[in-house]
């Protein structure tokens, strides 16, 4: 389209090419306009296909009885109705937001101090540094694996711990709390290391100038952490909670590896860690009732945006 | 402008070209039809399929296989779901067969491929679970049957100085009560194992022993509370946990896996299928250890299979030859030399490969004829549509008691609750 015009172009000056010029500013204009949209395209292309679609297809069968069979008629809101009567649901909330707290919150903490560790000038800084990154390494279903051994019952490595103190052993599948104590550990394990990296990160493009003043000013390395690092960070901070909200609240690997056995995904003989992704893949895919499944996914969904709303408030106005 | 354009132009080539891709496929070879097989697990069929090729010229087989039937049922249900991908034969397991029962319209009536003369090839009650109500329609051709036996290890009952010899441990058990006695008899000179691994096998294999019905009346109505039945197997397990035979480890958990080496618990009711499991947990240094005797009670059964042709196969008539062949009497016991799943088929039970086969790690145990009287003592038990999710809470109620977090009663009443909240 380009070249012809160029050559008919020059030496003459009839209204055509006026016209082709004009058509040509359009082209420009519609281009300068439209391209960048083109060029971030692929991404929401994509992303409408793998996120938005299946989505809304979810939001679709969990207005119907949808069986193993396939689709056995319109219920309307039945699914929702039966979930908010569900007490096995209110159970897995419950679990999911208690196991989210007892991991995330020790979590986040340890991960802050651990990145202002390695913020110092240390020996050896960089194998300390790659050193909190090799849980994120391993996959879920090794460390899952490993510490389903250290807390077994009767040959335990935490139970021997405890024996050694004069505590009788505990039966860490069995009661709640130590249940949920047993999977934070194996998430904070993996993901403290993960969030100290990001915080480092974020400590080393805070000015050393302002480090200067303080010491200037007599403010102890306590002092400082607490009035300029944590401040200067805060960003930080906030996108390491909403992405931990999202992990925590969908907690489903840990969880049933540490059950472990062919009644894994009911999360214990009373359901006592049993998380909501599990409930749901129990309904959907052990029941095969993929209607009440797909009510369950979409009511996770809420939870997440819900929570991360609340933790962007929260952490907005920690100033 | 020009770069661009070409940028626009090679997307919009790459985006076509991956539409393309995905619809094509699907096309047989270029001389002959290719026959698709979906199974889970091991079904053995590799002899067979190379014998049915050959006899059958411009035929190809193809087994496409999922390890596990937790990871099988849903694709399968997509495939069927979604029109494609489900191939020629799949491969239906007896639980997840009776959902599909509802709406059989997913599959080719074999009934319209002659499969009507082979009813005798068949116990009469595997046929029935393929068949619908009204006797019209076939879905599917029975495989395997879990023919039931119980496993136990001789050197921990030598050393609770019970007989180790199968015939004479068989004998110590004719009924659950007198497994019960034999276990407290165990437990009183063995503090380190459990009788049993955990309370939930031995309930299913009682409850499978009660009658023709479980949670559901034939009618598909839930009458847990009211089939005596459930209730029966429910205390006999409750009892012997109060009489702490069991070792409380969950099946299929690393414990349980590896409870089998270490001699954790010294008896555990083993469907035929599930001796290559002990054999590959236990190791080769605990060969002979483990022995195979009948089970307490007249027959019980858990799981077994069935072949069926999709609706979308587009070779349906030669799908359902291959499905015949492989579930006929010879198919089976083949199967069975392969890789232990016992026959459905009663001239397949009664073949002498069959009867007179041993397996050497269990001390030369006699199989074929342990598993062929628990399978001719069955008696059909029709399972219902929500059996597998109210089995999960049944199950969970009774680790609950062996956990002492409920007491037999509230645990029961618990179970009942869900189950009507499930069924």
């Amino acid at each position: 389209m380009v070249a012809p015009l160029r050559t008919s172009a020059p030496g003459n000056q009839d209204p055509v090419p006026v016209r082709a010029q004009h058509r040509l500013r359009l082209w420009d204009r519609w281009d300068r306009r439209v391209s960048p949209y083109l060029f971030i395209a692929p991404f929401f292309v994509l992303y409408a296909i793998f996120g938005l679609y299946p989505l809304g297809f979810t939001a679709w069968v969990s207005l119907h009885e949808w069986g193993i069979a396939g689709q056995a008629g319109f219920v309307g809101a039945d699914n929702y109705v039966r979930l908010f009567g569900d007490p096995d649901f209110w159970n897995a909330v419950v679990n999911t937001v208690g196991m989210f707290i007892m991991s995330t919150v020790p979590q986040l903490l340890i991960a802050l101090i651990l990145a202002s560790l390695l913020n110092q000038k240390l020996r050896g800084v960089t194998l300390f540094r790659l050193g909190v990154l090799a849980p994120i390494v391993t996959s879920v279903a090794a460390v899952g694996i490993m510490f389903s051994q250290i807390f077994d019952r009767d040959a335990g490595l935490a139970n021997g711990l405890l024996g050694l103190v004069g505590v009788s052993p505990i039966d860490w599948r069995a009661d709640r709390l130590p249940s949920w104590f047993a999977i934070s550990t194996m998430v904070d394990w993996r993901w403290t290391g993960y969030n100290a990296l990001i915080y480092l990160a974020a400590m080393q493009a805070v000015p050393a100038v302002l480090y200067e003043a303080a010491v200037v000013d007599g403010a102890s390395k306590v002092r400082q952490f607490f009035s300029i690092t944590v401040p200067m960070i805060r960003p930080t901070l906030i996108f390491t909670v909403i992405v931990s909200t999202i992990g925590g609240l969908q907690l489903f690997t840990e969880p049933l590896i540490f059950g472990s056995g062919d009644y894994a995904i009911l999360g214990g003989s009373l359901r006592q860690f049993q998380t909501v992704s599990m409930y749901m893949f129990e309904n959907a895919f052990r029941n095969f009732d993929y209607g009440y499944g797909s009510a369950v996914a979409l009511m996770i969904f809420l939870m997440i945006v819900v929570v991360a709303a609340v933790n962007y408030l929260i952490s907005r106005r920690m100033r | 402008m020009r770069v661009r354009k070409l940028l626009a132009g090679s997307l919009a080539g790459v985006l076509l070209a991956a539409v393309t891709a995905c619809g094509g496929g699907e096309s047989g070879g270029s001389d002959g039809t290719t026959l698709v097989v979906k199974t889970f697990g091991q079904f053995g069929y590799d002899e067979l399929y190379k014998q049915y090729e050959s006899s059958h010229p411009g035929i190809k087989i193809k087994e496409e296989n999922i390890a596990k039937l937790g990871d099988y049922s849903p694709k399968l249900q997509q495939w069927l779901a979604a029109g494609s991908g489900a191939g020629d034969v799949v491969a239906i397991e007896e639980g997840v067969l009776v959902q599909f029962m509802g709406q059989p319209d997913k599959f080719v009536n074999l009934l319209d491929h002659g499969a009507g003369e082979l009813k005798g090839n068949f116990l009469d009650w595997k046929w029935q679970q393929a068949l619908t109500r009204d006797g019209s329609k076939l879905v599917g051709l029975g495989t395997d049957v879990g023919a039931q036996g119980m496993c136990y290890r001789t050197d921990l009952f030598e050393k609770a100085g019970l007989p180790t010899d199968r015939d004479e441990v068989g004998k110590l058990w004719p009924t659950w009560d007198a497994y019960l006695a034999t276990g407290q008899k165990f437990v009183a000179a063995n503090k380190d194992a459990g009788f049993f691994d955990s309370a939930g096998n031995i309930y299913t294999n009682i409850l499978m022993q009660q009658g023709d019905h479980t949670y559901y009346d034939t009618d598909n109505k839930l009458v847990i509370d009211s089939n005596p039945g459930v209730k029966t197997a429910w205390d006999q397990a409750t009892q012997m946990i109060a009489a702490g035979l069991s070792a409380d480890i969950a099946a299929y958990s690393p414990q349980w896996n590896a409870g089998f080496k270490n001699g954790k618990f010294a008896t555990i009711p083993c469907p035929s299928w599930m001796l290559a499991t002990i054999e590959k947990q236990a190791g080769p240094e605990n060969a002979g250890k483990w022995d195979v005797a009948k089970v307490p009670g007249t027959g019980a059964v858990r799981g077994g299979s069935f072949l069926a042709v999709p609706t979308q196969s587009k070779h349906q008539a030669e799908a359902a030859e291959l499905a015949k062949f492989l579930t006929s009497p010879e198919g089976q016991t083949a199967a069975f030399t392969s890789k232990n799943n016992f026959p459905s088929s009663p001239q397949a039970i009664d073949d002498t490969a069959v009867q007179s086969a041993t397996n050497k790690y269990f001390n030369d145990a006699p199989v074929g004829k342990i598993f062929g009287d628990s399978v001719k003592a069955l008696k059909p038990v029709y399972l219902g549509p929500n059996n597998l999710a109210i089995g999960d809470r049944v199950t969970a109620a009774l680790t609950a008691v062996e956990q002492d977090k409920l007491s037999a009663d509230a645990a029961w009443a618990k179970a009942l609750e869900d189950a009507k909240r499930a069924g």
